[in-house]
This record gives C-alpha cells, sequence and structure tokens, in this order.
C-alpha cells in the first residue's frame, strides 16, 4: 500500500520531527533558567552570590499578618513555607493582593532575605465558587 | 466515494448551515443569559469571573483547531487528499480568531487580577507563539498559492507548530508561571463550582457552533472557488 512517493513523504515529514526536537533541545538547555517566571524564596536562598542591582521575579504566599503599611510604603514577608523574604514597595497594589494569598514581586534584591519592589502582582489560584460555598468552606475547617 | 463528490457535500453542508442558523441564537441567548445573569459571581474576583466563560472555551477551541489543522495537513502531505486541502484552509482563519479572542479576553481579566495586562510567563508566551503559527499558516496559504511546494511547506509549519501545543497544555504544571493552573482536568474532579461549569460548558457550546457555521460558511466558498476552475478549464 504504502508507495514509493509515499514513503519519502513520510522521510520527509520524520526529518522534520527529527530537526524540530532537536531544535527544541537546543532552546530547552538555553532557556531553562527564563522560562521559570519566578523564583522561590528558598532558590535564592540556596544561590551562593547575590546580584544585587539586577532585576528579579520572586513568587510565594504573603505570610498572615505580616503586612505593615504607613504612608510611604508597605512592608510584607513572602514565603513559600521553608524560606522567607522581606518585601518592600512604594505604590499601589492590586485588589486580590492580600494576606495568605500569592503574589508575585519584581524588584531588586538588597541582601538573601531583603527585596526593594518595583512591582507586585496577584497570583490567582485555580479554586472559582460562589461567595456563598467559601463561607460554607470556612465555616467546616 | 459518491458520498464526497463536491456536488453532494455542497447539499449536505447547506442542510448543515440552516441548521445552526435555527438553533444559534436560542442557544447564544440561553449560554449569555446563564454567563452573565443566573450564574454566581466568584467569591474573590467578583463579575471578573464572567470573562472565564469566553476565555476558557476560546483557548480550548484554539488549540484543537490547530492540532485538527496540522493532523489535516500531514495526511493531506502523505496521501494527497483535496478534500483534506480545502478543511485545512477553511478552518485557519476561525482558529485564529479564537485565538486572538482568548489573548485579549485573558489580558482583560489579568489586568483587574493580576495587576498587568501582560507577563511573558510560560502559558502567555507559549499562546502567543501559537497565535504566530496560525499566522504563518495563513501567509503560506497565500505566498505558496500556486506553488508545488505548498504541502511540504505547510506540513513543516504544523509540526513546529503542533510541538507547542502539549507545551501550552502543560506550561502551567512543569514552571512557574503567573496563570493559574487548569481548573478542569480531564481525570479526576474540577476545582469550578457546579453553579459555574453550567455556563462555561453552554458558552462552549455556543462558541463550537459559531466556529462550525464559519468553518462550514468558507469550505463552501472553496468548492465553489475549485468548481468555477474546472468549469473554465472546459
Amino acid at each position: 500500500m504504502l508507495t514509493k512517493k509515499i514513503k519519502s513523504r513520510l522521510f520527509f515529514i520524520l526529518s522534520v520531527v527529527f530537526i524540530t526536537l532537536l531544535f527544541l533541545i537546543f532552546v530547552y538547555f538555553n532557556l531553562k533558567q527564563n522560562i521559570l517566571y519566578f523564583k522561590t524564596p528558598s532558590e535564592i536562598f540556596k544561590v551562593d552570590e547575590i546580584k544585587i542591582n539586577s532585576k528579579i521575579r520572586v513568587g510565594g504566599m504573603v505570610k498572615k499578618d505580616s503586612i505593615k503599611q504607613n504612608n510611604r510604603e508597605i512592608k510584607f514577608i513572602l514565603t513559600d513555607y521553608q524560606k522567607e523574604l522581606i518585601v518592600v514597595y512604594n505604590g499601589a497594589v492590586p485588589n486580590l493582593f492580600s494576606e495568605e494569598r500569592g503574589a508575585v514581586v519584581e524588584g531588586k534584591l538588597n541582601d538573601k532575605r531583603y527585596l526593594i519592589a518595583d512591582r507586585i502582582l496577584a497570583k490567582h489560584d485555580e479554586n472559582y465558587m460562589p461567595p456563598e460555598m467559601k463561607k460554607i468552606l470556612e465555616n467546616a475547617k | 466515494m459518491d458520498f464526497f463528490s463536491f456536488g453532494k457535500i455542497i447539499v449536505y453542508i447547506d442542510k448543515f448551515i440552516k441548521f445552526i442558523n435555527s438553533i444559534f441564537f436560542l442557544v447564544l441567548i440561553i449560554g449569555l443569559s446563564f454567563a452573565l445573569i443566573i450564574s454566581p459571581i466568584d467569591y474573590l474576583q467578583g463579575d471578573t469571573v464572567r470573562i472565564m466563560y469566553v476565555h476558557v472555551p476560546s483557548a480550548w477551541i484554539g488549540l484543537s483547531i490547530f492540532s485538527m489543522m496540522a493532523i489535516g495537513t500531514l495526511l493531506n502531505f502523505v496521501f494527497k487528499i483535496k478534500n483534506l486541502y480545502l478543511f485545512v484552509k477553511s478552518l485557519a482563519p476561525i482558529g485564529l480568531l479564537f485565538t486572538c479572542l482568548s489573548i485579549v479576553t485573558g489580558s482583560l481579566w489579568g489586568k483587574p487580577t493580576w495587576g498587568t495586562w501582560w507577563a511573558w510567563d510560560a502559558r502567555l508566551t507559549s499562546m502567543l507563539i501559537l497565535m504566530l503559527f496560525y499566522v504563518f499558516f495563513i501567509i503560506a496559504f497565500k505566498i505558496f498559492k500556486e506553488s508545488e511546494n505548498l504541502p511540504k511547506i505547510l506540513s513543516a509549519i504544523s509540526i513546529l507548530g503542533i510541538v507547542n501545543i502539549p507545551i501550552i497544555k502543560y506550561s502551567v504544571e512543569w514552571w512557574s508561571t503567573l496563570h493559574q493552573p487548569a481548573s478542569i482536568k480531564i481525570l479526576g474532579s474540577s476545582s469550578i463550582h457546579s453553579s459555574m461549569l453550567v455556563p462555561l460548558f453552554l458558552m462552549l457550546l455556543v462558541l463550537l457552533l459559531y466556529c462550525a457555521l464559519i468553518f462550514l460558511m468558507k469550505y463552501k466558498t472553496e468548492i465553489i472557488k475549485i468548481k468555477k476552475q474546472n468549469i473554465k478549464r472546459l
């Protein structure tokens, strides 16, 4: 059933697939670090030398009862439940930014435990439910 | 093979278009009233959650149409089936439309929720690449219309493009992204409350019907174009 023509076309397709895979592997190993949108506080802690004055994005949960706000700045602790990072920011935060929710901060590291943020993004999780449902869940806790 | 003759196909397409036209507005009204009025607000996002009812189905449609196009192109390239070529050509514009729609609605949702219109995270970037591949497809159809190499070029594009599909799907699990992981899983329970799943699947039905309508109209035009060429040849 497979004629010579069909075989040559299949060969063409397989060679394109092979080249694509090679290309993909090459791209993957080059971009490995850049594909990650943010690092976690523990990953920052592991790095030997900290690059001061280079931009970095860190993601984690905002620790409970850690947000302290005054007229000029907002200060909170970002945690991944292993290591913690103190973040200082001045500017408006997104509506969904609050304690015990995910956030991604972009800014410069002062040292391994202290970050001055230029931008704060709120992270939304995959749960969607009506408010009544949330109350039921909270009461059940 | 009588069933697949162009003359017969046009008759069936016309019947199908009429059928979709007769039920489309009814389904649209039901879908929209569920999505905009009946369904509850989200505990965190409020009314912004309603964007999801367009965003998620259009992303699904964008991904599945590209997969269909890629498989169709490869089969056409190997076995030279004329119908498949027309099939792929008619799917391209509607797939591009829905991919753009999912990017635009996602952006509209991202501003109030995340606090930014766009982020270069893995999910959003791979979706943008999918859109580029749709554009490549359509450009290739236009530029290499007369060329013998068109099937070869198209299959190269589709192989490169189809690799992107699993990357889009699993980007949120493999890497840290701003985009949240999938709420609806093929296996296992979903993390969307059932009162929000109803409008989601109704809107999916609406968009699928719209897709089918545009696809059939385009398919019919392509067949008529070929018929006209044949008449000229006589």
